[in-house]
């Protein structure tokens, strides 16, 4: 079937609204609204970093800055969730273009550095930025009566979801599933193959006619705005948010540390890293230590790169080679 | 002869104070089959990759098949028919090797409105060089004298008007070289203006309809394979000066 893969896509989302209707424990979407999040953030590093081999260690300069559009959106006209969402999706995905732009005779380490510096860069302008909060933050009261196209959604009686975790996570939920159909799509196309070729090598690659400064564009855009749809939600998720939270280099380490784990070559890589990963940080961090998940990032990416430098979907790709031999 | 499909015209290329390229003039018959040789160092590279667009000249222009193609991008360039090979071997090396000719396959035909059989192509490609059954390999796996051939095959995939190669026999056996040549022969024959460039005298005397010789940055001679080997300006350039 053609659209065997939407379809799934859309049954994954009517199944994200079942579950907010049929689970009562607010915590589930609470811990679950963290993973999804990462789950998109290591998607959209993977677009660029994956596909493109060029790695950006600025992920939490981007995430941030869908946060902090939301939330001088929120200071300025009081909007929505979604059009906090979109509005990030638009800043950040400027602000990856002009990334490539800035970067673009950058390769390898030099690009990754000035990504660093990128995501340094806007932690101290927002810090000193008090429309925004400053360096001690603000505090984001959710709405009280939230509608979105006439339609009531949190209220404990009438609204669609029956509170405010259950809607971020039917949102982060969405956009993780849109994001994984786009990294999927990106992967089967000429857009794909070319960011293979500059991955490769990027001189061979202009040389056999592929666009590389357009195509790296069109890749350090969508992947910036992926990450600013995912920082949107932050503030109203932590109902407060300051630049030491926003910009946490967490957000960086995970965003490289989840592709690597899971597998770089395909959308599917992310997907499993962002779910194991995730999940075994939330955990410990939840039960036994706060400070253990970036311990766990750290042994777990050892012993990647030792015994499957090819994250897991590699390793799954060679034993079934080796045993088809 | 025809009319030029390359002309290079005044070309000067500058490393900071060190000057690679000094006002080169030549130009490349349609169908010609041209050596561009010169010690280490000479400005070959540099030369190429002046007319290939993955430097920019600072004096001088390029123009090809009538047009200046001095600001283009190289890929534009690849476009337009020039196509080139890499002395070091740039294999796309997470793809397979069919994989490698479906790339400019894709990007160069596909953006002139062509709609083959991309596969059906590349595979003819590499028939032609005897790597048909390394198809679905791993550029991984590949010999040096496989890799080369892969750079070729690859540039050809382009459907290129002009194939530059850059010394795609450096490092290979005498009977590995010969093979290589024949594939020069064989795409030269279909109608493809070839640039040779070349450490190895025998192949590029055997090859070459017309040569040209750079040395430091300069073109100091220029004719027939029987003319450059008697002239003394080469023998000079490569074995030095003989009257002290």
């Amino acid at each position: 079937m053609k659209y065997k893969f939407e379809i799934i896509c859309m049954l994954l989302i009517v199944g994200l609204f079942v579950l907010t209707q049929v689970v009562g424990n607010q915590f589930y979407f609470f811990i679950g609204f963290v993973i999804l999040q990462y789950m998109v953030m290591a998607t959209a590093w993977n677009i660029l970093g994956g596909y493109g081999g060029y790695v950006n260690f600025g992920s939490a300069g981007f995430l941030a800055t869908g946060a902090y559009t939301a939330v001088a959106l929120i200071n300025f006209l009081d909007v929505g969730l979604v059009e906090q969402m979109i509005a990030g999706g638009i800043v950040a995905g400027a602000l990856g273009l002009a990334t490539g732009y800035l970067t673009l005779r950058l390769r390898g380490v030099y690009f990754a550095i000035a990504t660093l510096a990128l995501a340094i860069i806007l932690e101290t302008v927002v810090a000193h930025w008090s429309y925004v909060g400053g360096a001690a933050g603000t505090s984001i009261l959710p709405k009280r009566k939230p509608e979105f196209l006439g339609e009531l959604i949190v209220d404990r009686k009438t609204g669609v979801f029956a509170n405010y975790k259950e809607y971020l996570f039917f949102l982060m939920g969405t956009v993780a599933i849109i994001s994984v159909w786009v990294a999927r799509y990106i992967e089967n196309s000429k857009l794909g193959r070319g960011l293979n070729a500059i991955k490769d090598s990027e001189e061979a690659a202009e040389c056999m006619g592929v666009p590389t400064l357009r195509l790296k564009l069109i890749a350090t855009t969508i992947s910036g705005a992926m990450m600013g749809v995912a920082g949107a939600p932050l503030a109203s998720y932590l109902t407060f948010i300051d630049p030491l939270s926003a910009f946490n280099l967490e957000y960086a380490i995970n965003a490289i540390a989840m592709p690597m784990i899971g597998g770089t070559v395909s959308w599917a890589g992310p997907v499993i890293g962002a779910l194991l990963l995730g999940t075994a940080q939330q955990v410990s961090s939840l039960w036994i230590q706060s400070e253990l998940n970036l311990l766990i990032v750290g042994v777990v990416l050892v012993v990647f790169v030792i015994i499957a430098p090819e994250g897991i979907i590699g390793w799954f790709r060679k034993s079934r080679q080796g045993s088809g031999r | 002869m025809s009319e030029a499909l390359l002309k290079v015209e005044g070309v000067s290329k500058h490393f900071g104070g060190f000057t690679a390229l000094s006002n080169v003039t030549t130009e490349v018959a349609q169908g010609e089959r041209f050596g561009l040789i010169g010690p280490n160092g000479s400005g070959k590279t540099t030369m190429i990759n002046c007319v290939s667009g993955l430097l920019r000249n600072e004096e001088g222009k390029i123009i090809f098949d009538g047009k200046d193609v001095t600001d283009l991008k190289p890929h534009k360039r690849t476009g337009a028919g020039i196509a080139r090979s890499f002395q070091i071997p740039r294999p796309f090396h997470t793809m397979t090797v069919i994989e490698n000719l479906m790339i400019p396959a894709e990007f160069v035909g596909h953006h002139r409105g062509e709609k083959g059989d991309d596969r059906a192509e590349a595979m003819e490609i590499l028939e032609t060089m005897g790597m048909a059954e390394k198809a679905d390999d791993t550029t991984l796996d590949l010999t040096q004298i496989e890799l080369r051939k892969l750079e070729l095959a690859r540039a050809m995939a382009a459907k290129p008007k002009l194939l530059i190669s850059d010394e795609a026999m450096a490092g290979l056996t005498g009977q590995e070289v010969d093979e290589v040549i024949d594939i020069l022969f064989k795409m030269n024959e279909r109608g493809i203006t070839i640039i040779m460039i070349e450490h190895i005298m025998r192949a590029v005397m055997r090859f070459s309809q017309r040569i040209i010789c750079l040395d430091a940055g300069q073109l100091i001679a220029e004719g027939t394979p029987e003319e450059i080997v008697k002239n003394k300006d080469v023998e000079r350039a490569y074995l030095g000066s003989t009257d002290g």
